[in-house]
């Protein structure tokens, strides 16, 4: 048997972000009084350096393949490592004050953070189902220690047991899907199984019952309704930066994970996961709506719409196939990436207001919190109006453009009655935001702290709100980068 | 005029210019600065539309000062202007009136001034893209995107309950907005990919899609206009509203839900909009005559404005939907007096506000002895509120109540109801406010109008009393786009 040499130039950056990881690891034992510094300058490097290597990779539209078929080279992974770099740059950048008031800026956290970005990056290049369980569990291990990462801090410590048992048993169900479908056709081959999913070869029974267990792993990492037990107190427990973290660069992984599998691998099984992903879809727009309006607390309450808006990018996975027509396809999934990567950008902003407001000893945790804000900075009670007008799906804004796409789709598809039901919704959806701009711009401030922020910090945070704004005005150019990472992936 | 993109002007102009303001008077110490630079960003504003009314040819339903550019290829989306002789009195109108608003809240915002300037220049420019859009979804963007200042406007410089009320009003007309925004996906896909309004009026579409569409349509305009029973958010949002949030609401924001039946219901599903005549006539009674009753028993003079200007619209909605020409016509020119009158009758209201903050009824009396120059504006007003002849009131109502008789004798009857209601409503708190004894000391002690308001109020008489002597310039303008659009309803879909 011959030994083929992988091209490796297709992995750079991934090999890139492993080697940098183990440097700020031994930098951190061995030079411990500058560690810290270092840690964060050498992590941001990381991302900017994966970024350069990306962006240059990027002008071979084709799809490549390496490590025999194991790994892919696309547009879909690169726009979606593209959008993980900058989620977990953000993290970093908005997140730094935090941990150096909290004394938690340490080597360690760094490695973790690179890690998991590492874990993310192959699984959106994963071609293989062994490959994509690899990077899904480097990313979630990595994952659940950041948010054990305050170890004395018993929020902390029960949000990441929480997310540690859940995320173990939804890997579980994972790998029992990939068994069953490893069993019935032979193979853990991506483009193979296709293959024979198509043909209709293997037993269509165990394929069925792996695609339902398949379809229950993600949607554990989706976090969408009834897997979604675990986002509140997750998202409520960790320490904000790595709320952030999760709010948006799992996500996007998540989304490759079901284009791959669902998209990639089981096309011909369409009709046996659209039904289960409605199911998903509608209950996850209800209930996280719904829960959302009581939360007091602005990271839950961001959660459960962070659950909402997830059921929005399932309507978009799941209007793909009706009567076999490409055009459908292409457009409705394009647009469950386009609403992807939108409610990234909002999530990431959001965070960051919170992270803004944060300050030693005060977490900015309540809606509340926000009282009265456009009397103590009009231009950051200005720039969180963007993102909860945009999150609500009111135009000009990035987010209603998403929705837009989502919806036009899942119209196309045929399910009118669907589409009725999220926007009955979105209204319902859009009174917890409206609730966050009332606090803002028609409550007297009961705090009239001054803003303590980096520059780069307000910079960067001010930017990711604007560009919601700019997007939602000329939303083409991230529409098209959407369509075409699925035209050329796919 | 050729070349110059008019219509980008009326919209930018105004949005630009609120940002300005924002940029220059962010402190309230730089507030002088801010109010005139508002003020000119509203007058050059309105500079831009005048031509419109200079250029416009009368002679054609074809639309005029178009632009046409691509937005979202991707969607087949183009940021497509253009009025007809419908639409383009109310971008007029609307630029005129944010013109007068600026003036208004010239001393009465003390906080926060630049902000309140800029969400009344923003929201202008987003009115004028609602009346010029030609394409669904720049048309949808600009009907939605309106509601954030005026959410803004009422929940920061409103009354007592002003947030409730800035949620109410926020939530209903988002809530009816949403489902039209999923009838315009439905015809995006109908017509093989088009978002052009008017490719979807040549449309052929069956009974069951037109009476699907036009109830989607009806919730949403339904809920601007606003007609029974989903009125309920305007008393609300009117009454906490601080002077200028109530004139650009009533002059301006409540056409714009009558407007979208004449854009979209109508031309989109004319069969159906035939076949629901009378639920819509119905309504539209309904408000005329109930609403009529609810305004005359308030204590309290903007709610009292605010349910007259429901009774008034009703009548607009039934001029629609008697479909001839005198009917549509008058109900046209019922919502751009309508825009004069109820506007004047809120700044007067906020003139008296100012100087008493109470807007109680009971709080008042006699207030023409030491205000008699006021008294002599807000008479006029209420008479034209009540349709006197010879105001604009007048001309709108009575062709409207022609037409209904000619339709059906009942309907005209119940529709005529309102010029003895309009004239109790208006009179009888006028009497109770501007004559009679002098009521208190408070009132004792009020200063007459100054010349800001003055000047104000006067331009305001003017355009009321002109359109009630002399509407023809205004009918020559809308003559061909209503016909057109007449000729097309009655043609129909179903062949």
């Amino acid at each position: 048997m011959e030994f083929e040499r992988p091209d490796f130039s297709l992995a750079a950056a991934e090999i890139f972000v492993a080697v940098m990881a183990l440097v700020v690891m031994v930098t951190g034992t061995f030079l411990r009084r500058i560690s810290r510094e270092l840690g964060y300058a050498l992590a941001q490097i990381t991302v900017i350096g994966a970024a350069f290597i990306t962006v240059f990779s990027v002008n071979e539209p084709t799809v490549r393949y390496t490590f025999g078929t194991m790994y892919v080279s696309d547009w879909l992974g690169q726009v979606l490592k593209l959008f993980i770099y900058l989620s977990v740059f953000a993290s970093l950048l908005y997140g730094r004050l935090y941990l150096i008031e909290r004394r938690l800026e340490k080597a360690e956290y760094y490695v973790l953070m690179l890690l998991s970005m590492l874990g993310a990056m192959i699984l959106v290049s994963a071609n293989n189902l062994l490959v994509l369980y690899l990077g899904l569990e480097m990313m979630t291990l990595a994952l659940y220690a950041l948010v054990a990462f305050d170890r004395d801090n018993g929020l902390r410590s029960e949000a990441a047991i929480k997310y540690f048992v859940l995320g173990a048993i939804s890997s579980g169900l994972l790998l029992y899907g990939m068994s069953m479908i490893y069993g019935a056709t032979g193979s853990l081959d991506l483009g193979t199984v296709a293959q024979a999913v198509y043909l209709g070869a293997g037993d269509e029974m165990v394929l069925k019952f792996g695609v339902a267990f398949l379809v229950a792993g993600i949607a554990f990492k989706f976090g969408v309704v009834p897997f979604h037990m675990w986002v509140p107190d997750v998202y409520h427990g960790a320490a904000t930066p790595v709320t952030l973290l999760i709010a948006s660069a799992p996500k996007l992984a998540g989304v490759a994970l079901a284009l791959r599998l669902l998209v990639g691998g089981f096309f011909g099984l369409a009709e046996t996961w659209q039904p289960m992903l409605m199911l998903l879809a509608v209950a996850s727009i209800v209930l996280g709506n719904l829960a959302a309006i009581v939360q007091n607390n602005i990271k839950r309450m961001l959660a459960y719409s962070g659950i909402s808006h997830m059921g929005f990018v399932l309507l978009g996975l799941l209007a793909g196939v009706t009567d076999g027509s490409h055009q459908l396809a292409f457009n409705a999934y394009s647009s469950a990436l386009f609403y992807a990567v939108s409610y990234a950008l909002m999530s990431l902003a959001s965070f960051g207001m919170v992270l803004l407001l944060a300050r030693t000893g005060f977490e900015a945790e309540h809606i509340d919190d926000f009282k009265g804000l456009n009397r103590r900075s009009p231009w950051f009670a200005a720039m969180m109006l963007f993102v909860m007008f945009s999150m609500a799906g009111i135009p000009f804004f990035l987010g209603f453009f998403a929705k837009f796409a989502v919806l036009e789709a899942v119209v196309a598809a045929g399910h009118t009655w669907l589409a009725v039901l999220a926007v009955i919704m979105s209204v319902i959806g859009a009174y917890y935001y409206l609730r966050v701009v009332k606090v803002m711009y028609f409550d007297e401030p009961t705090d009239r702290t001054v803003l303590i922020a980096s520059s780069e910090t307000r910079v960067l945070l001010s930017a990711n709100a604007l560009t919601l704004a700019v997007a939602g005005l000329m939303p083409q150019g991230l529409m098209s980068i959407c369509a075409y990472a699925i035209l050329t992936s796919f | 005029m050729a070349g110059i993109p008019l219509l980008s002007l009326a919209i930018w102009i105004p949005i630009l210019g609120g940002l300005l303001v924002l940029a220059v008077g962010g402190n309230d110490r730089n507030a002088p600065l801010a109010r005139v630079t508002s003020l000119f960003a509203a007058a050059l504003g309105f500079a831009v539309t005048l031509p419109l009314w200079f250029e416009f040819d009368a002679s054609t339903s074809a639309l005029q000062f178009v632009e046409i550019r691509d937005w979202i290829p991707r969607y087949a989306v183009h940021y497509h202007l253009g009025v007809d002789g419908i639409s383009m009195p109310f971008v007029l109108l609307n630029s005129f009136v944010t013109l007068i608003v600026v003036v208004a809240g010239w001393e009465v915002i003390q906080e926060r001034v630049a902000q309140y300037m800029a969400a009344f220049l923003i929201m202008s420019g987003i009115i004028n893209g609602i009346f010029s859009a030609m394409d669904a979804v720049l048309f949808y963007v600009f009907f939605e995107a309106s509601l954030i200042p005026l959410y803004l406007i009422i929940g920061i410089w409103g009354g007592p309950n002003r947030v409730y009320a800035a949620i109410k009003f926020f939530l209903y007309t988002l809530a009816g907005s949403l489902l039209m925004l999923v009838a315009l996906l439905y015809l995006f896909y109908a017509s093989n990919g088009s978002f052009e309004i008017l490719d979807w009026h040549r449309l052929p579409l069956g009974m069951g899609a037109q009476q699907l569409l036009f109830l989607a349509f009806l919730v949403a305009f339904a809920v601007k206009v606003p007609m029974w029973p989903v009125h309920t958010w305007l008393p609300d949002a009117h009454v906490e509203a601080p002077t200028g949030g109530s004139v650009v609401l009533a002059a301006i924001a409540l056409k714009l839900g009558a407007y979208g039946f004449l854009r979209f219901s109508l031309p989109i599903a004319p069969d159906a909009s035939m076949g629901f005549q009378g639920l819509i006539v119905g309504l539209s009674l309904i408000a005329v005559v109930y609403i009529g009753f609810v305004a005359l028993v308030q204590e309290d003079m903007k709610k009292l404005v605010a349910y007259s200007s429901i009774a008034h619209m009703g009548f607009v909605t039934l001029g629609f939907f008697v479909f001839n020409r005198l009917g549509m016509e008058g109900a046209i020119v019922q919502m751009i007096s309508h825009g004069f009158v109820s506007g004047a009758m809120f700044l007067c209201i906020g003139v008296l506000y100012d100087r008493m903050h109470s807007r109680r009824i009971a709080d008042y009396g006699g207030v023409v002895n030491v205000m008699p120059k006021f008294a002599a504006f807000f008479l006029l007003f209420a008479m034209a509120n009540s349709g006197l002849p010879a105001t604009s009131g007048f001309v709108g109502e009575f062709m409207v109540a022609l037409a209904a008789v000619k339709t059906n004798f009942w309907i005209g009857f119940f529709a005529a109801t309102t010029l003895i209601l309009g004239a109790a409503y208006s009179l009888w708190m006028y009497k109770r406010v501007v004559f009679g004894p002098v009521a208190n000391d408070r009132v004792a002690a009020l200063d007459d109008i100054g010349a800001r308001e003055f000047w104000m109020l006067a331009v305001l008489a003017f355009f009321v009393l002109l359109l009630g002597v002399y509407p023809a310039p205004l009918l020559d303008v809308m003559h061909a786009s209503v016909d057109e659009l007449l000729r097309h309803v009655a043609a129909g879909k179903l062949h």
